[in-house]
């Protein structure tokens, strides 16, 4: 199911100073967040496919680095199916299949050289529910991702796990019980921890499947916060049906619809003020006044 | 209030006669109850007619060697450490052959692969334990003694436990084919649990930039794992009754044996081969007890075994 994906064209090579690219964050140069600004993802006439059903149409759509982009739309318009090729989440499911290229920071994640094992350390992903491994204690859970790379080093781990827990806004709660259970916290607090472990690899872009669809209004408040807190070190693609919260959260906000045959395609993408005030489709403009969706 | 009664009662009285839904109810609850009772019953039974063997031997049942009829001294060890070697054989080849198996029908295979080769492990359980001791005289033990038994024998012989001569008969063949008999369940329910695991679970480990087999062992086998276990268990409890393939391979001696190639004998497999010669009184009693030694230790495996595997599958899961 890892095989690669052929796509038609090839024409878009690795720029020639990143020698290795899609290399595990600890090769990359440890530079503050600020000083290289990568994490773009440029998409162009992405289809998928479900066997012989397509699912998404004819996307194109760049993705800004190091700025929250929100996709919404009404359920069934492919917005998570698109969400999931951005690492290649897809493939997991049998007889899905892209035709495309989607590029980050001018690569193309379709290469056949490029290991979506290795892609997927660098474009990390959050749930709808949340979903810590259970054997695991809260400790475990962070620093999983790093085990898979063989770190074991106990001062770097504990590290990882503070910084990690801190950016995920969650330290201050369970800084004193590191070796319980994840599934001993709360929902929301679950959710925090399932975003310090995908923070804990490094990752660049950060993928998130309506990650508050599962919980209450106040742990959803504090997931939003912790996006607004993690806007301008990573870039995030968030998936959500609640349109108040893409106006809240998000910098850039794509609007999916179902068209013909029930494919999922793109209206439009522009700046998340003009879309929620002057949006240049109709289309957007019933939905988000609420007229269908 | 009157009008409003006799309205409800038109509304909502009942229509049909409930005479088939108490009927239905009481008599099924009845049936189901009657394989508690037989449960019960049975133990009952066991105790009582153990009594005899148990009062005159005591804790010495259990820790004596010599089992003689004629001089009518009956020490059930040589028996308990019988069942406990060929079964304990079992689980050592069972346990990572089935769970490897489990691994790949549930995750590894394509469908097309996995649904039939499903249907054959699971055809092996329908196989009577007597072809398998058939099978097991005539093939697997000559077999085993000119191959496995025969270099075990040469390499590791200075070890007590593995010395020879391997005859092709005694405790390891009866594991041999105790570990056939036993893949099934183990294969079958860990498999069970490994699809109980949900997606989430392996994606979340996916998404860390996991490979397959990392995900395997880092998230599905860790949420599996007491399931598996009470697998495991229900194997080891299905081969620590087992009679009649043990018989026909095990060489039915009644000694403690030295060697996992010695001949032995089974706690079932000695019941089964002297009830019909045994005399009234104190022989039958002691065979009693040793049923009862066998029913206690099953009944507690096959309790853990569940526990565990509803941990995982919840009630509802599979058996």
């Amino acid at each position: 199911m890892e095989t690669a994906v052929r796509r038609p064209d090839e024409a878009i090579e690795a720029p020639p100073e990143r020698a290795t690219p899609l290399a595990p964050p600890d090769r990359r140069p440890a530079a503050s967040p600020l000083d290289i600004v990568s994490g773009e993802i440029v998409v162009e006439d992405l289809n998928v496919y479900y066997g012989e059903f397509r699912a998404v149409r004819d996307v194109s759509l760049t993705i800004p680095p190091r700025a929250v982009t929100a996709i919404i739309g009404p359920s069934g318009c492919g917005k998570s199916t698109f969400l999931r090729t951005l690492n290649r989440m897809h493939e997991l499911t049998p007889g899905a299949r892209v035709e495309g290229v989607v590029t980050l920071d001018g690569i193309d994640i379709y290469r056949p050289d490029v290991d979506p094992v290795q892609l997927r350390r660098v474009v990390g992903m959050v749930f709808q529910r949340p979903n810590p491994f259970p054997t695991m204690s809260i400790y475990d859970n962070v620093t999983a991702g790093l085990r898979l790379t063989g770190r074991h080093k106990r001062s770097e781990l504990d590290e990882v796990v503070e910084r990690s827990l801190r950016r995920s806004a969650l330290w201050d709660e369970v800084k004193d019980k590191l070796r319980q259970p994840g599934t001993s916290l709360s929902g929301g607090q679950q959710q925090r921890l399932c975003i310090a472990r995908a923070l804990s690899v490094d990752p660049e872009v950060i993928l998130m499947d309506e990650p508050a669809s599962a919980l209450d209004p106040s742990a959803t408040l504090r997931v939003e916060e912790l996006i607004a807190e993690l806007r301008r070190q990573y870039t995030i693609v968030i998936v959500t049906h609640n349109m108040q919260q893409a106006s809240r959260v998000s910098d850039r906000t794509a609007f999916f619809t179902m068209g013909e045959e029930r494919a999922g395609y793109l209206v439009e993408a522009d700046d998340t003020v003009r879309i929620f005030t002057n949006p240049a489709e109709q289309l957007t403009e019933d939905y988000i006044s609420g007229r269908f969706g | 209030m009157t009008s409003a009664t006799v309205t409800a009662a038109a509304r909502f009285g009942r229509a049909a006669s409930r005479v088939p839904d108490v009927v239905f109810r009481s008599g099924s609850g009845v049936l189901a109850w009657v394989a508690v009772g037989i449960l019960g019953l049975l133990a009952a039974l066991l105790v009582a007619n153990s009594g005899q063997a148990l009062a005159k031997f005591g804790i010495s049942f259990l820790t004596g060697t010599t089992w003689d009829p004629i001089a009518g001294i009956y020490g059930a060890l040589p028996f308990i450490i019988g069942t406990i070697a060929s079964s304990f054989i079992a689980i050592v080849l069972a346990t990572p052959i089935g769970l490897l198996t489990a691994i790949f029908l549930a995750e590894l295979a394509p469908r097309r692969v996995a649904i039939p080769l499903t249907f054959t492990i699971e055809l092996l359980a329908a196989i009577p334990s007597v072809v398998f001791g058939l099978w097991g005289v005539f093939v697997l033990g000559p077999f085993l003694s000119r191959t496995v038994e025969a270099w075990v024998v040469d390499t590791l012989g200075w070890i007590p436990i593995f010395a020879g001569p391997p005859f092709g008969v005694g405790l390891f063949t009866a594991g041999v084919i105790l570990t056939l008999m036993i893949l099934p369940t183990i294969v079958a329910i860990s498999r069970d649990m490994i699809t109980a695991v949900p997606d989430s679970q392996r994606e979340a480990m996916l998404a860390l930039g996991a490979t397959r087999w990392e995900m395997i062992t880092n998230a599905v086998l860790p949420y599996a794992r007491s399931g598996i276990i009470g697998a495991v268990i229900l194997g080891l409890g299905r081969a620590l009754g087992e009679t009649m393939a043990v018989t026909m391979v095990i060489g039915n001696r009644p000694q403690i044996p030295q060697s996992i190639f010695d001949s032995s004998q089974t706690i079932a497999s000695q019941i089964a081969t002297t009830f019909n010669e045994a005399s009234i009184g104190l022989q039958t009693s002691a065979l009693i007890s040793l049923g009862l030694v066998l029913l206690v230790i099953t009944m507690t495996l096959n309790v853990i075994a569940r526990l565990l595997v509803w941990r995982v599958a919840g009630p509802q899961g599979t058996s």
